[in-house]
Order: C-alpha cells, then sequence, then structure tokens
C-alpha cells in the first residue's frame, strides 16, 4: 500500500509543447481547470478550518493565549483526556496486535465477519457509543443497582469516559496494522519457527520489526481520535466542569458561554495534535516506502 | 507503409533512451528491435506508436510513408500497438475490446453496429478465438488475451503493427507456438510490423531484418543470417547466441595486440585428440565438464597454459569418439575465428592449417536501406 | 487470502489447545490467545453493549417502538440526517474524485501539503471543527459575512450541516481512490489512445470503470461516516427541531430527559441502518479487490 503512493510514472514533469502531449495525461486547461477545483475545494474545507482555529485562538494576543492554560478548568480538562487516552489507548494496542495476529497469520472462518465488527465503530455514530455504557452501568441500567451496592461509578465518572472512548478507538491500530501484516505474508515467520524460535521471539524480532512503523502510526491516529472523542464522552460523562470534563467537552462548554478565545485556545491544541499526527503519518509513510 | 526514423534522440531526465538513432523499414517487412533491457528498443518503438516524442521536433523526424508524423498524437498514426501486458481493457468483454477503436470513431465515420459485429468475428476467426467473443479476458490463456491484444490492434486496419516484447509473459511452449503462427500470419496480411525483443531466437525466427540495439543506439541491421555471420561488433557477436571470447589475438598482424578480443562460436571448436597432428593454429585444452543432451554435446574447456575457459559444441558421435573425460587434454582447432581490434574487425577461417583473414570495416551506425 | 482453506473457525480458538489433529496444520503459535484474546474483548466493549441496545429497545411493545421510530420529529431528523449526508458524500465523491485524480497525476506547487492535509478531518476532533467551520459561516464569519447577503445562512441551517458533514467526510473518496488509481497500469490507457480514443472517452470507457468500486467504497464511506456524525453538527446546525435536528441528537436528548427506552428505540434503527452500510461497504471493497487482482 505504501510503496506505491511513491510512484510518480503518471505524473506530468514539465509542460511539453501541446501537439506532443503524452497520450496518458490531459490538455493544459484542463490540467489548471482540474487542479483549480481540487485546490480550491480542499482549501476551503481543510486549510480554512484549520486557520480559523490559530486566529480565534490568538484573537486576543499572545498572553491572553497562554493565560487560558492557568484556567483550572481547562487545565483539569487537559489532564484528564491524557489519562484517559493513556488507558484507551494501550487497551486498544493490546486488542490491534492481537487482532492483526490472528487475521493476517491464520486462517479460519469468520474471519471477514471478525474484521466487519473491528470497523463497527467507526461505523456506528459516537453517541451510541457512550450510551450503551449508560444503558449498561447507569442508574437504571442492567449493572447499575450492583454498582451503586460496591459504592463504583462508571458513568458520569472516568471509568465510563474511559470506556466511551475506547469503543470509539477500537478500530485504528487494528485497522492499520492488518494491511501491513498481511502485505509482509507468513514466510518470515514461518522461516523463524523452522529455526526453532518460539512465538513471542518471532513476534518480537521478526513480525515487530516490519510492522514497526504501520504500529507506530496506528497508536498515533488512534491517540489522536481518543484525545478528540465527543460524542460518546458527552453522553456519558456528565459534563461537570472540573470533574468529568474532557478537552472537547470543555471546548463545548466554552464556546457556548462564548467564552471563544479560551475555546479555541484549547482547540488549537487539539489541533496542533492533529498536525503532528499527520506529519507523522507522512513521516512514516516515506519510511516504510524507503524500506520496502 | 514504409518507416522511416531520422536521428532520434530521446532523455528520460538525465538518461540517454536515443541517442541520433536513424532507421528505414521497407513496407511488408517483418523487423525485430533487438537488445538488452535499457538499450532504447522499447522508446525507439514507442516514438514510432505516437506514445513518446522525440526530444526536439526540429531535427528528428518520424515518416510514415514519406509523410511526417513526428508530432502527431497516437491515434492519428493508423498504428496498431500490442503491449507487453497486452493491456486489455478487464471489465470488457472480447467483443467490446476488440470493437472499441471503431467505436470511438467520430459519429459519421463510425460504421453500423452489425457492420462493427461482423467486423469483430472477422478478426476473432483471424486470430483463432471465434466464439469466444463473449468472455472477459480474465477468463481467457495468456495466449488467447495476446491474440485478443492482437486482433484488437488490427481492428482498425492499421498501417503499422507495432509489438512490444508480444511474447514476453508467456510460457515457453506457447510462446513457440504462437511465434510460428505470428510468423505466418504477417505473411498473410502483409501489413509492416515491428516487434521488440530481448531474445535473441524470437528475433532470429521470426524476423526479416534484425535491428540489434545498444546503449541508446543501433548497433547493426541486417538480415538474420548477415547479423548472426557476420556480426559488426562484439556487442552483436556477444548478444546473439554462445561465444568464447580470448583476450589477445592468436597470430593476428595487429600492432596493438593487448586490445585485441577473439571470438569463437562453440560451434565452430573443432576437437581432436592431444596427439592429433597439431597445425599451426591449434592449442591445447584441459576438459572440465562434459553435458550431453539432445543432438549436441557441450564440453565446458580449459586452455593450458592461459586457464581461459571456453566451451565447444560437438556432435554426440564425436563426443562418444573422443571418449572425454574430466582432465583430459585435447587439441583445439578454430574453424572460424573472429578478432575486434578496436572498431575494425577481421573475419577468419582456418583452411587446410593456415589463418585465411580479410578486414573490412563498418560504421556501428550503418543503416539498413 | 483464502477462508476456506482451513477448518478451523472462531469456536476453535477456545478451550482446546494443541493437541488436535487440525492444529497440527497451524504453522505459528498463538492463534488460539490472538483470536481468543480479539474477540472477547470485541464482545466485551463492543459487541455485548451494542446488544444492550436492542435489548433495552425490546422491553417497550412493538406499538410503542414503532410509534417511537415514527413521530414527527424523529422521521424529520432522519430526512435531515440521511439526506443531508448524502447530499454531502455525493459532493465529495465528486470533488474527491477531482482532488485525488489531481493528487496523483499531475505535480503542482504544494501538492505534497495538500496531500498530506487530506486526513485532516480524520485527525482534528469533530468538535474543534465544529466551532471552527461555525465561526467562519456565521453571519459575521469570515465567509458568512459575503454568503449572508446573497440568502444564503449557511451557519444554523441546513446548510450548515452539509458544510460540516462535507468535511467530516472529506478524506474518504480521495483516500479510496488514490492508491487504485496509482496502479492504474498505464499501458491500458495508452492501448486507449492508440485505438484513437480521446482523453474523454479514455477517462469513461477505460479509467472510470476500473475505479468505480473504490469510488463507491469511499462515497458509502464517506456517507456512513456523515450519517454517525454529532460532534461538528451540534455547533453549527443551531439544533432546531424539525428543521435542523439530526437523529444522534435526539438520542442524546432523549437520554437526558431519562427517555432511556425511547433513545435506545432510536438508537436501534440507527445501528441497523450503519450495519446496512456497513455491510455494502464489505461488498464495495470485496469488489474492488477483485479488480485489483485480476489487474495483477
Amino acid at each position: 500500500m505504501n510503496s506505491h503512493r511513491h510512484s510518480k510514472q503518471h505524473r506530468v514533469r514539465s509542460s511539453a509543447l501541446p501537439q506532443t502531449r503524452s497520450a496518458t495525461t490531459e490538455a493544459p486547461w484542463v490540467r489548471t481547470v482540474l487542479i483549480s477545483l481540487a485546490t480550491g475545494f480542499l482549501a476551503l474545507f481543510l486549510l480554512m478550518p484549520l486557520f480559523t482555529v490559530f486566529i480565534e485562538a490568538f484573537r486576543s494576543g499572545i498572553s491572553a493565549y497562554f493565560s487560558t492554560f492557568e484556567d483550572r478548568f481547562i487545565r483539569h480538562s487537559i489532564r484528564l483526556t491524557l489519562l484517559t487516552a493513556a488507558v484507551a489507548v494501550p487497551l486498544n494496542l493490546v486488542f490491534g496486535v492481537a487482532a492483526a495476529w490472528a487475521v493476517t497469520k491464520f486462517d479460519f472462518r469468520g474471519k471477514s465477519l471478525l474484521v466487519t465488527i473491528i470497523d463497527l465503530p467507526f461505523a456506528v455514530t459516537p453517541v451510541i457509543g457512550g450510551m450503551i455504557f449508560i444503558l449498561i452501568f447507569g442508574a437504571h441500567g442492567y449493572l447499575g443497582p450492583w454498582l451503586e451496592g460496591v459504592n463504583f461509578q462508571v458513568v458520569f465518572a472516568f471509568p465510563g469516559i474511559v470506556l466511551a472512548t475506547t469503543f470509539g478507538t477500537v478500530p485504528f491500530i487494528a485497522r492499520e496494522l492488518i494491511p501491513v501484516m498481511q502485505a509482509q505474508g507468513r514466510d518470515e515467520e514461518y522461516a523463524a519457527m523452522t529455526m526453532g524460535a518460539s512465538g513471542w521471539r518471532t513476534f518480537f524480532k521478526v513480525t515487530l520489526p516490519n510492522v514497526k512503523w504501520g504500529l507506530f502510526y496506528g497508536v498515533i491516529l488512534c491517540n489522536a481520535r481518543a484525545m478528540g472523542e465527543f460524542g460518546g464522552v458527552e453522553v456519558v460523562s456528565g459534563k461537570i466542569s472540573g470533574k468529568t470534563n474532557t478537552m472537547t467537552l470543555q471546548i463545548q462548554q466554552l464556546y457556548f458561554d462564548y467564552a471563544t478565545v479560551p475555546a479555541f485556545a484549547t482547540a488549537s491544541l487539539l489541533a496542533i495534535l492533529a498536525l503532528l499526527t499527520l506529519l507523522l503519518k507522512n513521516i512514516v509513510e516515506r519510511l516504510s516506502g524507503r524500506e520496502s | 507503409m514504409s518507416i522511416k526514423a531520422i536521428q532520434i534522440s530521446k532523455t528520460f531526465g538525465t538518461f540517454k533512451a536515443l541517442e541520433n538513432v536513424s532507421l528505414e523499414v521497407p513496407d511488408g517487412k517483418l523487423v525485430s528491435l533487438l537488445g538488452p533491457s535499457g538499450s532504447g528498443k522499447t522508446t525507439l518503438l514507442r516514438i514510432l506508436a505516437g506514445l513518446e516524442f522525440p526530444d526536439s521536433l526540429e531535427t528528428s523526424r518520424v515518416l510514415f510513408h514519406g509523410k511526417d508524423v513526428t508530432a502527431a498524437p497516437a491515434g492519428r498514426r493508423g498504428v496498431g500497438f500490442v503491449f507487453q501486458h497486452y493491456a486489455l481493457f478487464k471489465h470488457m468483454t472480447v467483443e467490446s475490446n476488440v470493437a472499441f477503436g471503431l467505436n470511438s470513431l467520430p459519429r459519421k465515420e463510425r460504421p453500423a453496429k452489425d457492420v462493427i459485429l461482423t467486423r469483430v468475428c472477422e478478426l476473432l476467426q483471424l486470430v483463432h478465438l471465434d466464439g469466444l467473443g463473449g468472455r472477459y479476458p480474465s477468463e481467457l490463456s495468456g495466449g488467447q488475451r495476446q491474440r485478443v491484444a492482437l486482433a484488437r490492434a488490427l481492428a482498425m486496419n492499421p498501417k503499422v503493427l507495432l509489438l512490444d516484447e508480444p511474447f514476453g509473459a508467456l510460457d515457453a511452449k506457447v510462446r513457440k507456438d504462437l511465434r510460428r503462427w505470428l510468423r505466418t500470419f504477417q505473411e498473410e496480411i502483409k501489413v509492416t510490423t515491428i516487434f521488440v525483443t530481448h531474445d535473441q531466437d524470437e528475433a532470429l525466427e521470426l524476423a526479416d531484418e534484425v535491428v540489434v540495439m545498444n546503449n541508446a543506439r543501433i548497433e547493426q541491421v541486417g538480415d538474420p543470417q548477415t547479423v548472426y555471420d557476420r556480426p559488426v561488433s562484439p556487442f552483436v557477436i556477444e548478444f546473439l547466441g554462445n561465444v568464447n571470447r580470448f583476450v589477445a589475438g592468436v597470430g593476428s598482424e595487429t600492432k596493438d595486440r593487448e586490445k585485441d578480443v577473439l571470438y569463437v562460436r562453440p560451434h565452430d571448436v573443432e576437437l581432436e585428440p592431444e596427439d592429433h597432428e597439431t597445425h599451426a593454429y591449434a592449442l591445447k585444452a584441459k576438459v572440465q565438464h562434459v553435458f550431453s543432451a539432445g543432438n549436441y554435446g557441450r564440453v565446458a574447456l580449459e586452455r593450458v597454459g592461459t586457464r581461459e575457459p571456453f566451451e565447444a559444441e560437438v556432435s554426440r558421435e564425436r563426443l562418444r569418439e573422443l571418449d572425454l573425460v574430466p582432465g583430459r587434454v585435447v587439441s583445439v582447432i578454430f574453424r572460424h575465428v573472429r578478432l575486434f581490434p578496436k572498431g575494425e574487425f577481421l573475419e577468419a577461417d582456418i583452411r587446410d592449417g593456415s589463418l585465411v583473414a580479410s578486414t573490412s570495416s563498418f560504421s556501428a551506425k550503418t543503416m539498413y536501406s | 487470502m483464502n477462508d476456506t482453506s482451513d477448518s478451523n473457525d472462531i469456536s476453535s480458538a477456545f478451550g482446546r489447545g494443541g493437541k488436535a489433529p487440525r492444529a497440527n496444520r497451524r504453522v505459528l503459535p498463538g492463534f488460539g490467545l490472538s483470536l481468543g484474546f480479539a474477540v472477547s474483548y470485541l464482545s466485551l466493549i463492543v459487541l455485548i453493549p451494542l446488544a444492550g441496545v436492542f435489548l433495552r429497545a425490546s422491553e417497550i411493545s412493538w406499538e410503542e417502538f414503532w410509534s417511537i421510530v415514527t413521530s414527527r420529529r424523529v422521521v424529520a431528523s432522519y430526512k435531515i440526517t440521511f439526506g443531508i449526508s448524502l447530499a454531502a458524500a455525493a459532493t465529495n465523491a465528486v470533488f474527491g474524485l477531482i482532488a485525488a485524480w489531481v493528487l496523483v497525476r499531475y505535480s503542482f506547487p504544494g501538492r505534497r501539503i495538500f496531500d498530506a492535509i487530506v486526513d485532516l478531518p480524520f485527525a482534528l476532533p469533530t468538535a474543534v471543527a465544529g466551532i471552527a467551520l461555525t465561526t467562519i459561516y456565521a453571519e459575521n464569519g469570515f465567509l458568512g459575512q459575503y454568503l449572508y447577503p446573497l440568502g444564503l445562512e449557511t451557519a444554523y441551517s441546513r446548510i450548515g450541516i452539509y458544510i460540516a458533514l462535507t468535511f467530516i467526510g472529506l478524506p474518504f473518496v480521495i483516500r479510496s481512490l488514490q492508491p487504485v488509481l496509482e496502479s492504474l497500469d498505464k499501458e491500458v490507457e495508452e492501448a486507449s489512445a492508440t485505438l484513437g480514443a480521446g482523453r474523454w472517452r479514455t477517462f469513461f470507457r477505460v479509467i472510470f470503470p476500473a475505479i468505480l468500486p473504490a469510488w463507491l467504497t469511499g462515497f458509502s464511506l464517506a456517507y456512513a461516516r456523515a450519517i454517525g456524525e454529532y460532534g461538528s453538527i451540534i455547533f453549527i446546525s443551531g439544533n432546531m427541531p424539525l428543521r435542523t435536528e439530526i437523529t444522534p441528537l435526539i438520542i442524546v436528548q432523549r437520554l437526558e430527559n431519562f427517555q432511556v427506552a425511547q433513545a435506545a428505540a432510536v438508537a436501534a434503527v440507527m445501528l441497523v441502518a450503519s450495519f446496512a452500510i456497513l455491510l455494502v461497504i464489505n461488498v464495495l471493497q470485496r469488489w474492488s479487490e477483485s479488480l485489483g487482482q485480476a489487474r495483477g
């Protein structure tokens, strides 16, 4: 997948004489129109919102921007978000590796069903991802009364936030790993086994080095998605500022309270995280493309 | 239709694919562009087709039957092109593939539907694929796909047929059959045909004329017999068939002996028992291995003294007579040798024990006419 | 990969260890462990909780269920959610095709940047996108100030929902098409050219059929993603019942009013729709892969 991202054979290099343009490219005016349409579309929908975040965040100056992060509630929301990701991402990492190993190294019935189920949280609205845990752990949920008995709060508390976040980010690491491990095939693992390596040794010394970049990007993407999770945590957290508000919920509250600069300043942190994720994706793609 | 390419140069970035190449192909001939990969043969073919264009449209010229088509796009040259990997349209049936060109004609020139259908049926018959029109390319064998590609290229009644490595993707057996079929087929339809290959057997067996290319240049043009028997450069002799190579000549009169290279084809190497009455140009060699399969046996030898390895091809009978086993020393006589001292070459036959040599000089860019 | 070549199935991953004869055919270890863990994890985090939705929805009578999921306000929300998602996915299908083509085929200044930024909606939290888009398209916003005088009320309207959903679904068509466009056999286009077809005909008759499955996959992914979208919409839509209220918001409101069964009923409808689209995507992806294999 990654290697042909770099093929340039189709690309038109310089403008050849019009009457001798290659049989596989378009007239210069068509190219100009298409390039304008595409870049216009991408600029309108991607660059403009991105710039807006930073413009609004710095609207009242740099000191106003930084003073945002002295706010106790915003600080708490950042801490809560980091903590949530710190639990959800490792969980999905272990799951992603196990699922990718099962799916790519073995043949079994029901495999495509399994892959579809991994995708499920991606297709389901995040709202449902929060609601399901209310149905189970909420005061009127199936386990609600029992949880109350042992005095353990899931809904409107940290465990609920972690569950909703984990649900929403289940697919990301597995979905990055499976195609990479599929492309890798099984021969190297077979070779390692014939040389008497143990399963774990084979995994850490043979499989992992081959897929490290795909895994790395999967973790980074999963992290960005975990920190940005909104619909699910909104439902399950109860939105208590300073207690159960994650960054995105804090942004929502600030925005609806017309605290525009703090809202965008907090949002800018998540935007920077998103940009770093994209940057890493590009680096990883170039690195893995060079290796193969 | 005759084809003339004049002073074609083509560079890709810093890579020189063609350097001042000129070529003329007379009407109705079957010509092969033969050379190793990177020699520029495919680039030349693609320039003839209009899929690439020469670096300069001023100095380079491509003429089809005297008409300048240098800058004409691929679709306007009246060429049929068969791609190395066939490039069939996978989502179309065989029939739609073959009819594609006719259906691409402007409405005014396009034949009626039933005319197109009749034409497609004729073409499929011509390539022995009648009845397979409804199939998809994925349901055909490699050889069948190749013939669909050919039928598709022929549908527009091309004046020139260009084939890029037409048998490259087929296995050995199919390749041989299809090769023979193409030969008779071309004789039937008599369309000027140029095909690219890196397989010397294919070029020699199939073509009326062989154009040997190397390093962005044409080395030699000639009929198969000529290029095989009278190669003009070390490259040609080395590329066409097995050849033994000796540095420093055997009694050549050239002064600059250091740079002499002497070539002998294995079948021009004669072996005699060691104690055989030797003549002036015989040398001694030790047998290394004997491979015998088929009508001929190949003997790997090592020259006594210099330890130069070389090979001889002898009949099985002779093999038995000589009773060759590894380690045995034999007398070796070269029936026919070729010497290349700096651009010139010297051809030598050994008759009655003496070297009969003749020199002639060739320019590597000799134009075929 | 051949799913049926081996007689393993999910059930064999549990319990029975290496002594069953069929286990010998598995060369690598860890089948039971990895599949067992993956299935248990999915069951705990995804399947059992999702089943809870249907279970809770089934606690009410069929008539009651039907009246909830077909009530006027809910039906209006379906129309908004599914209808505007369709419009947004269609927009992405058209512009995504152009963008993918341009990014793969042409070189122009900034190409790498544009290519890299395509994934932004995937990485940027939807809430951040929501407040940014609302700010741009509000009446006094960067673009809104020009659009409102033209009668285009871009924020707190269906147009706003459309803009947000287009943003959300943007990467999918492009990212589905790019690898397919890159792996297209150049020779096939040249063959079309030597047969006298112009670029338009080559595109519609030769290239388009080859990228169609990937294009539809991208469209479906964008559609699926748009239907479930919540975070960005609640900022830009204004959330007016019957006019700009999306279905996920209905679920949230019912939950906030402790109408859990009602929420579950509407959620069940959304889940079924998501399953259906996911199924379609799976079929499309397999079609796309089979074309890719025929190509190689």
